[in-house]
């Protein structure tokens, strides 16, 4: 009883993530992707996202601190991040990026700065709201492992 | 040494990419459709696998932005290669370039894939690709 609320309130949570655009189409591919040998890929591959865009956030940190107008190579470690994001289908990070580059296009250092702070906040918000909902299906999923009888005729 | 009736091995897929993350991916993407996978992170790496194990290779599909070695350059090494020319490649890019898309098909890449690649492209492409090689 308890679970399939937990499984709701975990299916609600995606949708609105859906619907506040953090998400998008590919992250239900990259769920797709779960099977019997694979079953907490999707967590994998998002935890694995969020170690990895810290450091590529951080390298393009160092390199606005360190080659002013360096507006190449700015881009350059930009673009990596946002491919990161698109493969995990974070929506809104993946546009701030975007932002940054055009702004990088463009010349406009201010303009890389700003978008460079709502890059870091999407990376922050997402991370909050993908924790929790992982959460939600690990407490929905061990809900139903504890309520099963043991003894022959169990589910895995 | 010829097979007989047992299930022939899957094909092997080399995939090469500089993001962790697509990396994982990929090698998801292949393994659910029953390909063994082998990833790595650099055109370098994919030579040297090749250079030890390119018989076994059945597909090499790369990235194309990659430092120092970019997806474009590893597919001409392939084709210039004479062990390794028949083996397809398929490079994949966030940018939808058409002169870069162009450049690659003439320097005899299979296909060109938009990231994010999805489990569709794919199986659609492997099982074009690894049925001819039979």
């Amino acid at each position: 009883m308890d679970y399939s609320n937990l499984r709701r309130q975990a299916a609600s949570m995606k949708k609105s993530l859906f619907d506040q655009g953090y998400l998008d189409e590919q992250f239900c591919q990259v769920e797709d992707l779960q099977d019997e040998a694979s079953p907490n890929f999707a967590e994998e591959v998002v935890t694995l996202f969020f170690k990895d865009s810290a450091k590529l956030i951080s390298n393009v940190e160092q390199a606005l601190e360190k080659y002013p107008k360096d507006f190449n190579r700015w881009d350059a470690y930009m673009q990596q991040l946002k491919g990161s994001c698109s493969s995990i289908g974070a929506s809104r990070m993946k546009s701030e990026c975007m932002s940054f580059r055009d702004y990088c296009g463009q010349g406009n250092v201010e303009g890389c700065m700003r978008s460079f702070q709502k890059v870091k906040r999407e990376h922050g918000a997402l991370r909050q709201k993908l924790e929790a909902y992982f959460q939600l299906l690990r407490q929905a999923g061990q809900l139903v492992l504890l309520e099963l009888p043991p003894g022959p005729g169990c589910k895995n | 040494m010829s097979t007989t009736t047992v299930t022939p091995e899957p094909p092997h897929v080399l995939a090469v990419d500089d993001s962790i993350v697509d990396r994982a991916v990929i090698s998801r993407l292949l393994r659910s459709s029953k390909y063994r996978v082998t990833t790595v992170d650099s055109g370098k790496r994919a030579l040297e696998v090749l250079s030890l194990d390119g018989d076994n290779v059945h597909m090499i599909i790369t990235d194309y932005c990659m430092p120092e070695m970019s997806g474009y350059e590893l597919l001409k090494r392939v084709k210039e290669s004479t062990e390794l020319r028949e083996i397809p490649v398929v490079l994949m890019s966030s940018e939808n370039s058409p002169p870069r898309i162009r450049r690659c098909l003439e320097e005899g890449a299979e296909e060109f894939l938009i990231k994010p690649v999805r489990a569709s492209d794919l199986s659609r492409l492997c099982s074009r690709l690894i049925t001819t090689l039979r």
